[in-house]
């Protein structure tokens, strides 16, 4: 099995703050892999570990069989990176912001303007090409720094909540992009809070407080959830949700989805529920929301 | 009526953003504001508040006109909320709160309720910077919201935020809403669209749907269907060539609009001959999302052609790493 990314006990301390406490990690080559979490849970860390962009203060790890303590320079040549704020130059149009990102690359200008053609082509961006890139719309943007990040032809792709901000159609261009490179055979490392998005990985780990507290296929993530969610529909989801809260049945996890409330309980249907409840299926947003709420309440007690 | 547009239009550097948008919202209402980048929605807020100088048309904000209002009675919280990085919560609390004159006395109360509100309780003296994404929104809405308006406008204030944040973020907002707050939201996401009372789909600067959510679904204008199958990738690219409206994959499955019934049997047909495994199709309600395409511009033929990656990937022989 070819290792894209290994890590063990992988650290960075921020002065007395921990942001990523021992993460051990490995990650075959090839697929689509999610790294989920609260924000502030240490995954644009790790991930600025993994590009060799900070280094670690504990643990190690390596990148396509690179070290990222001694290696971090060889790394940056291999890798793409798109962070949600990834640097691109408003005043320059598209074609100059790739071919900028050609030099850096040290692409030569014969292979540059190959590889710049292909990216506009692959991002659906020819038409745009001479636009200046303050003029691109949020979606535009995010697939010109994807077009950016894939000119030296990496092996693998590092997004950092590339979709963030993006519409629903942007989002799903930009997954079409993420499954032709997978299928191409370039390794793709994503985070993202659009746990829609996250169904599409072929694995996810779970970050919290900077440690991998989950680690599986979508499918037996979503399997691991204890208890049944049932929805129950309701004209006024609020006051229903409030109402059974005061009334003192144990109300965390459950959420509104339109004109229903949704419960998760572990054992007999909610007692509570009336005619039209019905058991659904587990979405990895509930996972999320039950990992996070069992690990805070864990904190708060005494 | 807390705002109505009469032909609302404005242009920047000879482009129309706005093309005439007239839109009314109720008292009490979450009106949501949805529609692709660059659709118009921040310069349509921008706008209203009177932030921005209208080109033509109307606004009226609680039956005045134009951008004379008393602004105590309007709440802002924009996409990039300037909080102070190197101030407390509180502190950060106690300026906006003086900056609308209120005695201390009536704000300080009001901000340990809606701390508590949103889990802040225990951060009040943590430095505004080292906040996590979703905190700093619920601090901004805080800030938005601690003169207690009357109308709340949000400018995408929960991208970035995770989905625990982004439901306490939605009960606060309920519970303000609930205690008379009219809200006005832009959001990219469909679920919260779904928690409105009423929503606007924007697209290129005029609106092309507005309604409660369950009549924006009626307006769905094509038949769907829901393909399960293992090899969804490969079927998407094959689907994307058939004669179809829309096709896309949504969580774990591939949606297809179709014209009618009619058309399905041509593509369980085209799918089988693609041979690329076994599949299911069942025909499926749409969703949100589904409506944003189809009022967006639909994604798939109709939509950008995106090119071929493995132009720029690495050879497959060497796609691996160490071994």
């Amino acid at each position: 099995m070819n290792i894209a990314i290994k890590t063990d006990g992988l650290t960075r301390k921020f002065g007395d703050f921990t942001a990523v406490a021992g993460l051990s990690l490995t990650l075959p080559a090839g697929g689509v892999y999610g790294f989920l979490g609260p924000n502030g849970s240490g995954k644009s860390t790790a991930i600025r570990m993994l590009a060799g962009l900070l280094l670690p203060t504990g643990g190690s790890g390596s990148v396509l069989g690179l070290d990222i303590l001694t290696q971090s320079e060889e790394i940056k040549k291999q890798i793409g990176y798109v962070s949600q704020k990834f640097s691109l130059y408003s005043d320059l149009t598209v074609y100059e912001n790739l071919d900028f990102y050609g030099g850096l690359y040290s692409l030569k200008k014969t292979e540059r303007a190959g590889r710049i053609e292909k990216a506009l082509a692959l991002t659906a961006l020819t038409a745009q090409k001479d636009l200046p890139a303050a003029n691109l719309s949020g979606g535009w943007r995010q697939r010109l720094a994807l077009g950016c990040a894939v000119l030296h032809k990496p092996r693998l792709l590092l997004l950092d909540e590339a979709t963030s901000g993006a519409d629903p159609d942007a989002r799903r261009l930009f997954w079409q992009l993420i499954y032709r490179f997978a299928a191409a055979g370039t390794t793709v490392l994503v985070t993202t809070h659009f746990l829609d998005e996250a169904e599409h990985c072929d694995r996810i780990a779970f970050i919290q407080d900077g440690a991998i507290i989950a680690d599986d296929t979508p499918e037996n993530l979503k399997a691991s959830l204890p208890g049944a969610l049932y929805k129950i529909p309701s004209p006024d989801p609020v006051g229903l949700l409030e109402g059974l809260s005061a009334q003192g049945h144990d109300m965390s996890g459950a959420y509104i989805r339109g004109q229903s409330l949704c419960v998760r309980t572990v054992g007999a249907p909610p007692r509570f529920a009336g005619d039209g409840t019905q058991k659904i299926a587990p979405a990895l947003e509930d996972l999320f929301i039950y990992l996070v709420e069992k690990k805070r309440a864990k904190r708060h007690r005494p | 009526m807390i705002l109505e547009t009469l032909d609302l239009k404005k242009y920047f550097a000879g482009k129309q953003i706005l093309k005439g948008i007239s839109l009314a919202i109720k008292r009490g209402e979450i009106f949501g504001i949805v529609g692709p980048d660059g659709a118009g929605k921040t310069t349509f807020i921008r706008s209203v508040l009177g932030l921005y100088r209208p080109d033509g048309g109307s606004v009226s904000l609680f039956g005045g006109a134009g951008s004379e209002y008393p602004k105590s009675r309007v709440g802002y919280v924009p996409q990039q909320f300037s909080l102070n990085a190197d101030m407390t919560v509180w502190e950060n609390i106690a300026l906006f709160s003086r900056l609308y004159g209120l005695p201390e006395a009536l704000w300080a109360a009001r901000a340990e309720k809606l701390l508590d509100m949103v889990w802040l309780g225990d951060f009040k003296n943590r430095l505004a910077d080292s906040l996590s994404g979703g905190m700093k929104q619920k601090l901004a809405l805080i800030c938005g919201v601690i003169h207690e308006p009357e109308a709340l406008f949000l400018d995408e204030p929960t991208t970035g935020v995770d989905p625990v944040s982004r439901r306490e973020f939605w009960q606060m907002l309920y519970r303000l809403n609930r205690a008379g707050l009219t809200v006005a939201i832009a959001t990219p996401y469909m679920d919260e669209v779904e928690l409105c009372t009423r929503a606007a789909f924007f697209n290129q600067g005029q609106i092309r749907l507005v309604g409660a959510p369950a009549e924006l679904l009626a307006l769905y204008p094509y038949k769907l269907f829901a393909v399960r199958a293992d090899n969804l990738r490969l079927i998407l690219r094959r689907t994307l060539d058939l004669p179809v409206r829309a096709a896309y994959l949504q969580g774990t499955r591939l949606h297809v609009a179709l014209d009618g019934e009619s058309g399905l049997p041509a593509l369980e047909e085209a799918l089988a001959a693609a041979g690329l495994g076994a599949f299911a199709i069942t025909p499926v309600r749409p969703t949100l999302d589904d409506l944003f395409s189809f009022a967006a511009g639909l994604p798939g033929p109709a939509g950008p052609g995106i090119g071929r990656a493995a132009d720029l990937a690495p050879a497959a022989a060497s796609s691996g790493g160490a071994p």
